[in-house]
């Protein structure tokens, strides 16, 4: 067995923003196992994707294709993937941790026996006769484990959306990408993407100025890969897969609901958790957020309740929102809650239970009873603005 | 239609977190049901409301687990299945998964269902490796299941607010996702009636699958420190003072 496999998702032909955080995470274990990395995308038409990522310096890029692959299924992806992988011998798989992966790679992982090692933080270097660390967040982030893939097989890995940094991705040439934002500075490595959707282009700096990234999980490090003279060869792989395998009819996507708000542009946010009790304690998080002239938003639990609209939910399940300011009340800042506010320029926590993992993202904190907190807090405003 | 529900019992989610002296794992705590798997419990009661048939939940575990089973009962499942195991802590999810999926087979479910993920562990696998391993179609993050002459149609949750529905054959094994329905509590009369309820216990030992893990926990640490937060301490008005002060003039946000 050898080499790395990273497996990319696209979204609408584009490579997803998560998929680039993939490969860097791919290039950062290929350059501390001295192994070589390929990529796959899978699907029915993978022509532009695999274009995309066939600028980067891979050993080569493959295209799944199959007829049967799109719509996704997971009965469609574990086939061919599972195929592939017999044909490729890879040591690691590298996906991104989507839905879409959640669905299917546990499988895929146990197809070959095998676990996958999913939604990893942060990969450290191996030690002496034994093979890296990977950290993965438990108790809802209030504790991080660190794994090892002690299997015999192929080493299943999928990686937790901003923990790797798309930045630092080696390319055959040295700018394919145009960057129509302006100099990028350390946030833009932070700030997830705020269409939510594919289209990401990772910019290509130099090591200073991604290396000075404030917060993320950890900051990932340069692959040593010399830059190939020419983009990696792109090969096609056919699967075999009859219709009869094919066990679930999946339908098209669709909204739910009507969308009122636009929490992915807003420039300040109040967010209520679950400290807050009861329906009857919302109106008191909306007077803060309207004497902060910000929208008012909720975790996941305040959602599933009715006590909010989910159209306001930030999260994995909910909105990805990067405002200059993101006041969170009672959350207690579980990782699902976390991957959705942690672009935010400025972070502030007012929690009664001082280990909240809420406190670890947040640049200021108030250790109290909210119920006490926020009107002091509403008074204060409205005392400074006035 | 006989439906399974896999349920775990897990750490409260306000409860302290030590870190025991293994350093692989955290000292013993109060426990609770996993709010995912409750949602499931919740789905699998509704649907046996409207179609008939037996709800079994099942979980893996030591002794403590039989009070998480009992609880289920009292919301209303019809009987139990414990598997008991003191390591579950070192199994992988293919070792749990295996557990599970040996104590389902034999009861020839039409519908196994759990929550998404669990609250301590976090791994969003063990469902989907079950389906794997019992060779049955699968859907994550479901928020609704509807029965259908043939199977089931479900309403999944994709990412970024989109939904799509999907259609299964039966058997099946969904993972249901938080907030589909509104969990219900256990009744006195509940209570009362789970105790007479049955619960099956099968020991690990029984089951005889693999146990040997190929992914390993070596040891948990508490998280670092993202930023270095400033906190903000005294009384309320003390602290939101502060608090204002620095939004104004250090953050200039306000």
């Amino acid at each position: 067995m050898s080499g790395i496999l990273v497996v990319i998702e696209d979204r609408a032909g584009r490579v997803s923003r998560i998929g680039w955080e993939a490969l860097a995470a791919g290039q950062q274990l290929a350059a501390q196992l001295d192994l070589p990395v390929s990529a796959a995308v899978v699907g029915l038409e993978t022509e532009s994707p695999a274009a995309e990522i066939a600028a980067y310096s891979l050993a080569k890029v493959i295209r799944v294709e199959h007829p049967l692959l799109t719509p996704y299924t997971a009965d469609g992806f574990i086939l061919a993937l599972h195929q592939l992988i017999e044909k490729e011998r890879p040591a690691q798989v590298v996906f991104p941790h989507t839905y879409q992966v959640r669905d299917y790679a546990p499988a895929l992982a146990a197809r070959f026996g095998q676990v996958l090692i999913g939604d990893i933080v942060a990969i450290s270097a191996a030690a002496e006769n034994a093979g890296p660390v990977f950290t993965r967040q438990l108790l809802q982030g209030r504790l991080n484990g660190a794994y090892r893939h002690t299997g015999s097989g192929p080493c299943f890995l999928s990686v937790q959306a901003g923990a790797f940094h798309a930045e630092v991705l080696q390319t055959a040439d040295s700018h394919p990408c145009s960057d129509p934002a302006p100099a990028a500075s350390s946030k833009a490595v932070e700030k997830l993407n705020p269409e939510g959707g594919g289209g990401f282009n990772p910019r290509i700096k130099p090591i200073a100025s991604t290396r000075a990234g404030r917060g993320g999980f950890q900051p990932t490090h340069l692959s040593p890969e010399v830059p190939a003279s020419a983009p990696t060869t792109v090969s096609v792989f056919t699967p075999t897969i009859d219709p009869a395998q094919i066990r679930t009819r999946p339908g098209e996507p669709f909204r739910g609901g009507t969308q009122t708000v636009d929490l992915a542009s807003a420039q300040r946010i109040v967010s209520v958790g679950r400290g807050i009790k009861d329906a009857a304690n919302i109106p008191l998080v909306q007077e803060l957020a309207t004497a902060l002239g910000a929208e008012l938003a909720a975790s996941r639990p305040i959602c599933d309740s009715g006590w909010l609209p989910i159209e306001r939910q930030v999260g994995s399940s909910g909105h990805t929102v990067s405002p200059k300011l993101y006041l969170a009340v009672g959350i207690s800042g579980a990782i699902q809650h976390l991957v959705g506010m942690k672009g935010s320029q400025c972070v502030v926590a007012i929690n009664k239970d001082p280990d909240a993992p809420i406190f670890e993202v947040a640049d200021y904190g108030i250790v109290g009873d909210l119920f006490e907190v926020v009107p002091a807090l509403i008074a204060a405003v409205k005392a400074a603005k006035r | 239609m006989k439906i399974v529900v896999a349920i775990k019992q897990v750490p409260e989610r306000d409860a302290q977190v030590r870190i025991d002296s293994t350093a692989k794992w955290i000292e013993e705590t109060e426990y609770a049901l996993n709010e995912p798997d409750a949602y499931a419990l919740e789905e699998a009661l509704q649907l046996k409301e409207h179609h008939g048939g037996e709800v079994i939940v099942i979980s893996a575990g030591p002794e403590r687990v039989g009070a998480t089973l009992r609880e289920a009962l009292a919301k209303g499942a019809d009987r139990g299945l414990h598997i008991h195991c003191d390591d579950l802590g070192l199994r992988d999810a293919l070792g749990v998964a295996r557990l599970l999926a040996a104590a389902i087979q034999p009861e020839n479910p039409d519908l196994i269902l759990t929550g998404l993920q669990s609250e301590d562990l976090g791994l969003g696998q063990t469902g989907v490796i079950v389906a794997e391993l019992l060779g049955l179609p699968h859907a994550t993050l479901i928020l609704h299941v509807e029965k259908t002459e043939t199977g089931f149609t479900v309403k999944r949750e994709l990412e970024e607010g989109w939904f799509q529905t999907v259609e299964l054959p039966t058997p099946a094994l969904f993972t249901i996702q938080s907030g589909g329905n509104k969990l219900r509590y256990a009744t006195l009369m509940g209570i009362k009636r789970a105790k007479t309820k049955e619960v099956r216990s099968v020991t690990a030992a029984e089951l005889a699958v693999d146990a040997a893990p190929v992914v390993v926990l070596e040891r948990v640490t508490l998280p670092r420190k993202q930023k270095s937060t400033q906190m903000l301490p005294g009384t309320a008005k003390e602290a939101t003072a502060a608090l204002v002060e620095k939004l104004n003039f250090e953050a200039r946000l306000l």
